[in-house]
């Protein structure tokens, strides 16, 4: 079982390896989530739902069960 | 006009598109714009030279040419159509210098559709603070297309993209036919066989979109998925592998045109104000408080600061109405001007301030890039309800007008959760309420009363029927989530824009944009139904309204000359056609306290609900004593006897009741239309009617009872 960006917690670094769903990787990769980008974790909402990542100089935000399809390797 | 070269803005959202806009097109624009809320197209004219005029387009803001929801799909159904009377001439992108890549990846798109293309760059300042010097020229070169920086929200740099339109518009020279990613030539053959001759990119835009493309009939929609089968070609996984490939291109392009200064400074990441802010806004605790907050102030400050106009307004109705009476030989035609027709319009200006007001509100929250935090800390919370955290924008528009609110649930990704948003934000109470809350309450909460010393009673009443309504309405939704039990995706990736201080000009743009399309639209019909209802209550079947006066003569003889006229008045009204309607529905409203003068305002309120208080004014004047003290509708109303008790007609438990039946009933004729037009079907609509209706007769039955 690999890691995915819902597993990280706020403040950590991680570096994008993949995704697990075809539908969601459009979006996610036009949104500038590319394979080797690094992002970091920076807002939870409340109930830890949903999140807020930075990626390439700008926020973005995606369910927890969306983080879950990004497989991420920590830095 | 239509000879005009068309000129399309395109761009990431939050990437100066608007501003831009405002700054080229000043007050030349056509369609009115809710804040919050991007309709539709919008169009405007541009004076290129003084004899040279172009037409602005401006399209919702969008990240790749692929539409992930229905709002998007109005951008390739343009770009992708050269017989859409549309259709532009050429693009101007507006890219964000601050992310600068994700940004080219929709100007490398639009620029493979064959659409000759200008590159406007916008907050060079912004990237420069981060330590980003974009070499423009170079990049200008390598994209071979003219770039032009421009600071949208200052206006700067205008002259230079007016010279970089010209110019493209003079060459006509759109660049690059080769694909991102090359597909068999016999595919594309087969496309152009079937389809027509294209730019390779705008075929197969056509093979991968025909479903969201309304160029195409079913058939021809059949044509394109047998040619996929046929020449297996995955639309999916095309995309995806088109978009790493741009990505590729455009990292290397970037790297040569743009100088990191943090590289070569090793310097640490800065901290940025949006950093800090966001420390408060998306605290998990003070993230909510601070928001409903606002809302609080918001709601204070309308019901406070816009009660001086408010005054003024109707005072200066009634002044001039006297006047008008004073002066002008009373007849028929003196009637229809003065209770007709001016009553109407003022009930109409007297609103003004207060939808200023909240439009002011609302449009400040999404200039400044609060709106998307909220979407954030709701999300979790209105999924649970069957909503999703982009409803809060339809939800809080719908608090200014309910039409451009459902309009704006076109953003909302998964059906079931747009369905359900388009249900309920009618719930939400609109600007068309807000007159008959304000009338209501000042009849039965007490003006001077304040709660612990601070806030206005009147103030928190209204406060407490804006929150009824959202409650109602997310209520609502949960009950519509357990009804309608399709599994759907939906998925909630979105960027939160970088904060920003609000633009003054445009936020009174589209404050402009939105009254006047409240005084206009719905001016129109109070006005229209303000007449037929002045027509409707000062005649009756046949002589019966002569018969009237003699008969209260003979009964009364020993009245005052005053008195007798206003008793020979009410007894006019209730004779009248309007009053056997009035008398007519009476059974039905009994139940909720309301008689035959509230039985005729409801029905006139079917079908716009603004129209109640011009209807009140109008029945009143002609049913009431006329004199200067007595001149407001509010005044009117409270000398209101009831005829059973002797006591005020207008008591806590009728007010109440109306309150309640006005927050909850659908009535209004646009909301319904625009259900249907977004739904394409009629049986939502009907639901909406039916449900909002039977909750607002059970509600106002309910509080009626127990008040009284």
């Amino acid at each position: 079982m690999s890691v995915t960006l819902a597993d990280l917690k706020v403040g950590e670094q991680a570096e994008i390896i993949g995704f697990t769903d075809e539908l969601l990787s459009l979006k996610l990769l036009e949104m500038g989530c590319l394979p080797g980008t690094v992002i970091e974790l920076t807002h939870q909402a409340p109930f830890g739902d949903p999140i807020a990542i930075k990626v390439s100089g700008y926020t973005l935000s995606m369910r927890k069960e969306e983080a879950a399809t990004i497989q991420v390797k920590t830095l | 006009m239509s000879k005009l070269p068309k000129i399309a803005l395109i761009g990431n959202p939050n990437a100066g598109k608007s501003s831009l806009f405002n700054s080229l097109t000043g007050l030349n624009q056509k369609t009115g714009n809710f804040p919050g809320v991007t309709m539709d197209k919008h169009t405007g004219i541009w004076e290129l030279e003084p004899n040279s005029k172009v037409e602005v387009l401006d399209l919702p803001g969008i990240y790749s040419i692929y539409p992930k929801s229905i709002d998007e799909e109005l951008v390739i159904n343009i770009l992708g159509n050269p017989s859409h009377p549309d259709y532009p001439d050429m693009a101007i992108v507006v890219a964000d210098a601050s992310n600068l890549k994700r940004n080219l990846l929709l100007f490398s798109q639009v620029r493979d559709l064959g659409i000759p293309t200008v590159l406007a760059l916008n907050m060079v300042d912004v990237a420069e603070s981060q330590g980003f010097v974009i070499n423009s020229i170079k990049l200008a070169r390598e994209l071979s297309i003219e770039v032009a920086e421009i600071n949208a929200k200052k206006g700067i740099g205008v002259n230079g993209l007016r010279l970089a339109v010209e110019k493209t518009l003079k060459n006509r020279y759109a660049s690059n036919d080769a694909l991102p990613l090359p597909v068999g030539d016999d595919l594309l053959a087969d496309i152009t066989a079937q389809f027509g001759e294209a730019d390779p990119y705008r075929s197969l835009l056509w093979l991968m979109e025909h479903d969201r493309m309304k160029m195409f009939s079913n058939e021809q929609r059949m044509g394109f998925d047998r040619l996929q089968a046929k020449h297996r070609f995955d639309s999916k996984s095309y995309k995806t592998s088109e978009t790493v490939k741009r990505y590729e291109a455009l990292s290397e392009i970037v790297e040569r045109c743009v100088i990191n200064l943090n590289r070569q400074w090793d310097a640490p990441p800065v901290k940025t104000m949006t950093d800090r802010l966001d420390k408060f806004f998306l605290h998990p605790v003070g993230g909510y408080l601070i928001f409903l907050g606002i809302l609080f102030l918001m709601f204070q400050a309308v019901f406070t600061w816009a009660a001086y106009p408010m005054d003024a307004i109707d005072g200066g109705v009634a002044q001039l109405n006297d006047y008008l009476k004073g002066i002008l030989p009373a007849s028929a035609l003196t009637g229809l001007l003065t209770d007709g027709l001016i009553a109407g319009i003022g009930g109409v200006l007297i609103f003004v301030p207060q939808i200023a007001f909240l439009f002011f509100f609302i449009s400040m929250l999404e200039e400044t890039g609060y709106m998307s935090r909220v979407m954030f800390i709701m999300d979790k919370l209105m999924r649970r309800f069957g909503l999703n955290g982009k409803s809060v924008v339809p939800l809080m528009s719908g608090v200014a007008c309910a039409v451009p609110a459902i309009m704006s649930t076109r953003s909302i990704g998964s059906w079931k959760d747009r369905l359900i948003t388009i249900m309920v934000t009618p719930l939400m109470s609109c600007s068309a309420r807000l007159p008959i809350y304000t009338v209501l309450i000042a009849l039965v909460v007490p003006e001077k009363s304040t709660l612990f010393g601070m806030f206005n009673l009147q103030g928190l009443a209204l406060f407490g029927l804006y929150l009824l309504g959202f409650f109602m309405a997310i209520l609502s939704a949960w009950v519509m989530k357990q009804v309608l039990q399709v599994k759907e995706k939906s998925y909630f990736i979105m960027e939160l824009p970088t904060y920003k201080g609000p633009r003054f000009k445009h936020m009174a743009l589209s404050i402009y944009n939105s009254v006047q399309a409240f005084v206009f639209e719905a001016g129109k019909i109070i006005v229209a139904i303000s007449i037929v209802l002045w027509v409707l209550a000062s005649y009756g079947p046949g002589d019966s309204l002569a018969l009237v006066e003699q008969s209260v003569r003979q009964a009364n003889p020993t009245l005052s000359e005053t008195a007798l006229a206003n008793k020979v008045a009410a007894e006019k009204l209730e004779q009248s056609y309007a009053g056997h309607f009035g008398h007519f529905i009476e059974p039905v409203i009994k139940p909720l306290g309301y008689d035959w003068k509230i039985g005729i305002a409801l029905i006139t309120s079917f079908a716009a609900r603004e129209v109640f208080v011009g209807t009140m004014s109008t029945i009143y004047s002609l049913g009431g004593e006329v004199d200067d003290e007595n001149a407001t509708i509010k005044n009117r109303m409270r000398a209101e006897i009831n005829p059973a008790t002797g006591k005020p007609l207008y008591d806590a438990a009728l007010g109440f009741s109306l309150l309640i039946f006005y927050a909850f009933a659908m009535q209004c004729m646009s909301t319904l239309a625009t259900t249907y037009r977004e739904t394409k079907s009629w049986k939502y609509p009907t639901i909406q009617f039916l449900y909002m209706t039977a909750l607002a007769y059970l509600s106002a039955f309910i509080v009626y009872q127990v008040l009284s």
